[in-house]
C-alpha cells in the first residue's frame, strides 16, 4: 500500500528533477561561489539563475531577493532587521495571535527588551480587524508583520488592505509578510500590497530543507543577522547552500501554478463535501472561500482527541496533522486554534490535511472512509468510558 | 581540459558515501522531524543518530551540539548569543586581528553595541601568544574567541593553552575550528573550549550545514527563535538530508585523518620546498611547522595573486588569492597584513589548498606550469625589472 501524504504544509517531497540537480552540483559542481576561478564563477551562476527566477515570479528585481537557511531564518533577519534599524524613531511593533513561532517569538524577545509589542485578535475566520489594526498605528510604530497564509486553518489575510491602511497611517512603517504557506502557491502582488519585506521557505514547495529567502524592497538597508564574508550583497554571510539554491531553481520553474490551483480546489471541495457526509458533529475550520487557501483544510471534531486520530489514520499510512508540526510537539492546544475560538468540546478534535500536486481525489476517498472510522471507533470508545 | 583542484580550504567535494546516505533522506525520509507521526519520527531518529556521532567524533555530549546553516552562523551565534547572556557580567571580548570575518565582523557588531573588543596581534607566522591572552583578561572579560586553525595561511593555535588560560580566569572560551576540523585531531574536553564551530562543507560534506558545540552550562542567548527546535535554542525545520550526510563526513574525516593528513603534508612541503627554491622572491607566509596539513600560502613579489589565479584557471587550476570570502574584494587580506607584510606582497599571495583526493601527479603539474606564469605576468609588470 502506497503512502497517502496529506502533511504539505508541514514538509513536502522534493521535486525528482531537483535532486538530479542537486546530486550533480555536490558531486562535480561544487566550486564556493565566492571564489574567482571557474569553478566558482559556475557556482555563482548557478546562486543567480534561482535568485532571477525568484525576482521574475515575485515581480521585482533580483538584488531585492536574499537567501537564508530557511523561513525561520527569514522571519528572524527582517523583524530583527527592521527593528534595529528603526528603533531609534519608534517603539512600537504590530503584529498578530495566529502567526508562526518564528514571527512571534521574536516578537516576544522585543517584548522582554521594553517594546511597546501589539499582538492583534483575529476573529472566528482567522482574520484580523481592520479596525484595531488602524487605531493600533501610531506615530511609533515601526513595524507591522502579518503572515498571508496561515499554516494551521488556510485563512489569507487581506494584504492589500493592511497594505493599505499601514501607509496611510504612518510613512515610516515597515511591512513584512510572512508568505513561507503561499510562495510559488498563491500569486503574490508585493507592489499592490505595500509590502517592504517578505518570507519564502524551500521546502514547502517541493524544494529541500534548509533553504530560503527574503524579499526587501530595495534602499531598505537593513543590518544582517548573520555577519562575516559578505555573502548576498552584505546582508547573509556565510557559503552559500549552492546545490540546495540549484535544485530549488529547478522546482520553481516546473511550477505550473494554474493547474495546481484547480487539483487543490477541487481537492478541497471533495473533500469538505465528502466529510460532512461521512462525520457527524464536525465543524470546518477552512471554508471554501476566496479568503480561505485551497490545499489547507483544517477540521474539529467533537470529542475526539485528534493525536488519538493522527494514529489511527498513521497505521494507514494517511499522514496528517494535528496542528502545525512546530507546536504538535507540545502539549497543549494550538494559539491559532484558541484564537479562533474553536469550542471546548471540538478544540482538540482538530486535524489539518494540507495538499500537494501530488495528491488525488482517490486518496480523499481513502482518507474519509478511514477518518470516519476511526473517529466513531474512538467515540465509541470514549462514549463507554 | 582536466580540472585540477586546489581550493579545498574554501569548499570541498562531497564524499561519495556521505552523498549515499543523503539521497535516500531526501527521497523517502522527507518527513517533518517535528511532525508526531512514524514518518516524522524517522525524521527525528535519522537527526539524534547524527547528534551522537558528530559528538563521538568530538567527545562531546549529544546534548552539547546543536546544528546550524553553516560555520558563519555557529561563529555568530557563539559570540552573540554569550555577548548579550553575559553582558551582567561584563562587556569585554578578548580576539585576534587574524580572524575569519564571520568572527571579527560579528566583534565589530557587538562594540557598536556597548562591548568592548581586543584584537590580539599575531607574530610573523600567524601565531597567537597565550601569555597575551593571559594579560589582556579584565575583570570585565566574558568571552576569549581564538580561531584553531587560519583559512588563509593555514596557522595552528595554541587552543589548548589559550583554553587553560580561559578556565583559570572564568572565561568562557570559543574556538572556530571550521577548517581545523577534520585535519586536526579535536577533543573538545581535552581541549577546555566551552564553544567551537565547525561546518560540513569544508570536509566532505554538504553546505549550508554546519554546528556549533556548546558545553554544558554556557549561558547562551538564541540567535534564531521560533519553533522549538534543537531542544529550544535554534528554531527552524531542520535539513534532515544535510544534517545525516555531516554526521557521515564527520565520521569519515576523523576515521581517515591521520592518513590523510600524513599524506597532505608530505605533498605540502613538497610543494612548499619546490615553490622556495624554483621561483625568486617569493615567501611562504604562516608557520613552517604548526600548519594545516593541506596549506600551502606563498607572496610572489610583483604581480596580482588574482593575475596568477586567473592564469592558472585558465590551465584548469584551481586556487586561491586569499580567503574565497575576500578573494573579491580589492583590499589585501587582513591576515596577510597582521603578519607584517607590506600591501604590496600582500596583493602577491596566493592559496594553494590540497586535500584528500590531491595527487602528486597533480602536484607536479602545478610545479611545472607556475615558474613559466610568474615570468611571464613578472615580465609584463612595471614593478619588475630583471
Ligand atoms: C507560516 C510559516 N512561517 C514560517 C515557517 C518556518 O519555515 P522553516 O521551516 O523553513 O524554518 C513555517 C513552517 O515551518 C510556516 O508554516
Ligand atoms: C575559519 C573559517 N571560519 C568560518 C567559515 C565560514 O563557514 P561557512 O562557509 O560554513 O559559513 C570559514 C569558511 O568560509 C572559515 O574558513
Amino acid at each position: 500500500m502506497s503512502r497517502i501524504y496529506f502533511d504539505n504544509s508541514a514538509t513536502t517531497c522534493v521535486d525528482d528533477e531537483a535532486i538530479d540537480i542537486m546530486t550533480m552540483y555536490h558531486k562535480d559542481l561544487y566550486g564556493n561561489p565566492s571564489s574567482l576561478h571557474r569553478m566558482g564563477v559556475e557556482a555563482e551562476k548557478a546562486v543567480e539563475e534561482c535568485r532571477n527566477k525568484i525576482a521574475e515570479m515575485l515581480s521585482v528585481k533580483s538584488k531585492e531577493i536574499y537567501f537564508t537557511s530557511g523561513g525561520t531564518e527569514g522571519n528572524n533577519m527582517l523583524i530583527r532587521g527592521a527593528v534595529e534599524k528603526n528603533k531609534r524613531i519608534g517603539n512600537r511593533i504590530i503584529t498578530s495571535k495566529i502567526e508562526h513561532p518564528s514571527v512571534l517569538e521574536v516578537f516576544r524577545y522585543y517584548e522582554s527588551q521594553g517594546l511597546d509589542v501589539i499582538y492583534l485578535d483575529v476573529d472566528e475566520y482567522g482574520k484580523i480587524d481592520f479596525k484595531k489594526l488602524e487605531e493600533s498605528i501610531n506615530g511609533d510604530t515601526i513595524l507591522v508583520s502579518i503572515m498571508m497564509i496561515n499554516n494551521e486553518t488556510g485563512a489569507i489575510q487581506d494584504l492589500k488592505r493592511i497594505g493599505e491602511l499601514v501607509k496611510k497611517n504612518s510613512k515610516k512603517t515597515l511591512f513584512h509578510s510572512d508568505c513561507v504557506q503561499s510562495f510559488g502557491k498563491s500569486v503574490i502582488d508585493i507592489n499592490s500590497c505595500n509590502l517592504d519585506m517578505l518570507t519564502f521557505s524551500a521546502h514547502k514547495l517541493h524544494g529541500p530543507k534548509g533553504l530560503g529567502g527574503v524579499y526587501i524592497r530595495q534602499g531598505l538597508n537593513l543590518p544582517p543577522l548573520i555577519l562575516g564574508g559578505g555573502q548576498e550583497s552584505g546582508f547573509r554571510s556565510g557559503t552559500e547552500n549552492v546545490a540546495s539554491i540549484a535544485g530549488f531553481t529547478k522546482v520553481l520553474q516546473n511550477i505550473d501554478m494554474k493547474s495546481n490551483t484547480d487539483r487543490f480546489v477541487s481537492l478541497k471541495k471533495y473533500f469538505i463535501s465528502k466529510v460532512a457526509s461521512a462525520v457527524d458533529e464536525v465543524i470546518i475550520n477552512s471554508p471554501q472561500r476566496d479568503d480561505f487557501a485551497d490545499f489547507i483544510i483544517s477540521i474539529s471534531l467533537k470529542n475526539v482527541k485528534g493525536e488519538i486520530l493522527l494514529h489511527a489514520l498513521e497505521k494507514k499510512e494517511i499522514y496528517v496533522s494535528t496542528g502545525s508540526a512546530c507546536s504538535s510537539k507540545k502539549n497543549r492546544t494550538s494559539h491559532v486554534l484558541e484564537a479562533i475560538n474553536i469550542p471546548r468540546d471540538y478544540i482538540e478534535g482538530t486535524l489539518r490535511v494540507s495538499f500537494s500536486k501530488h495528491n488525488t481525489l482517490n486518496e480523499i476517498d481513502k482518507c474519509i472512509e478511514a477518518l470516519a472510522e476511526e473517529t466513531s471507533k474512538i467515540r465509541k470508545f470514549t462514549r463507554r468510558k | 581540459m582536466q580540472r585540477r583542484y586546489f581550493d579545498y580550504a574554501a569548499t570541498t567535494p562531497i564524499d561519495k558515501r556521505v552523498l549515499e546516505v543523503m539521497i535516500p533522506q531526501i527521497e523517502n525520509n522527507f518527513g517533518n522531524p517535528s511532525s508526531v507521526y512514524s514518518f516524522g519520527r524517522e525524521a527525528r531518529k535519522s537527526i539524534d543518530e547524527s547528534r551522537d556521532t558528530v559528538a563521538r567524533v568530538l567527545n562531546a555530549e549529544p546534548k552539547e551540539i546543536f546544528f546550524t546553516s553553516g560555520g558563519t552562523e555557529a561563529d555568530n551565534w557563539a559570540i552573540i548569543g554569550t555577548a548579550f547572556a553575559n553582558k551582567n557580567k561584563g562587556n569585554h571580548i578578548i580576539t585576534t586581528s587574524i580572524e575569519h570575518h564571520a568572527v571579527l565582523h560579528t566583534c565589530k557588531y557587538l562594540e557598536k553595541h556597548g562591548f568592548e573588543v581586543s584584537y590580539l596581534p599575531v607574530d610573523e607566522y600567524g601565531m597567537v601568544d597565550p601569555e597575551d591572552v593571559r594579560n589582556s583578561i579584565k575583570e570585565s572579560t566574558i568571552l576569549i574567541t581564538v580561531m584553531y586553525a587560519n583559512n588563509e595561511i593555514g596557522t595552528i593555535q595554541p587552543i589548548k593553552k589559550i583554553g587553560e588560560i580561559a578556565r583559570e580566569n572564568d572565561v568562557y572560551f570559543h574556538t572556530d575550528a571550521v577548517q581545523a576540523f577534520g585535519s586536526i585531531e579535536i577533543d573538545v574536553k581535552d581541549l577546555n573550549v566551552d564553544m567551537m564551530s565547525i561546518s560540513g562543507h569544508k570536509i566532505y560534506g554538504p553546505k549550508g550545514i554546519g554546528a556549533l558545540y556548546i558545553r554544558k552550562g554556557v549561558k547562551i542567548d538564541n540567535l534564531i527563535h521560533g519553533g522549538g527546535q534543537e531542544r529550544k535554542k535554534r528554531a527552524g525545520t531542520e535539513n534532515t538530508p544535510a544534517i545525516v550526510g555531516f554526521a557521515k563526513a564527520c565520521e569519515l574525516v576523523t576515521e581517515n585523518l591521520k592518513e590523510s593528513a600524513e599524506k597532505a603534508i608530505e605533498l605540502r612541503d613538497y610543494m612548499i620546498k619546490n615553490i622556495l627554491e624554483n621561483i625568486d622572491e617569493v615567501r611562504l607566509n604562516g608557520h613552517p611547522t604548526e600548519r594545516l596539513p593541506g596549506n600551502v600560502n606563498v607572496s610572489i613579489r610583483y604581480i596580482e595573486g588574482e593575475s596568477i589565479l586567473l592564469s592558472l584557471d585558465l590551465i584548469g587550476i584551481a586556487a586561491s588569492s586569499g580567503s574565497a570570502c575576500t578573494s573579491g574584494a580589492l583590499d589585501p587580506s587582513h591576515v596577510l597584513l597582521a603578519i607584517g607584510l607590506s600591501h604590496e606582497i600582500a596583493h602577491g599571495s596566493l592559496r594553494f589548498s590540497i586535500g584528500k583526493d590531491t595527487t602528486r601527479e597533480e602536484v607536479d603539474f602545478v610545479l611545472e606550469k607556475l615558474p613559466a606564469i610568474i615570468q611571464r605576468l613578472r615580465d609584463m609588470s612595471p614593478l619588475y625589472n630583471s
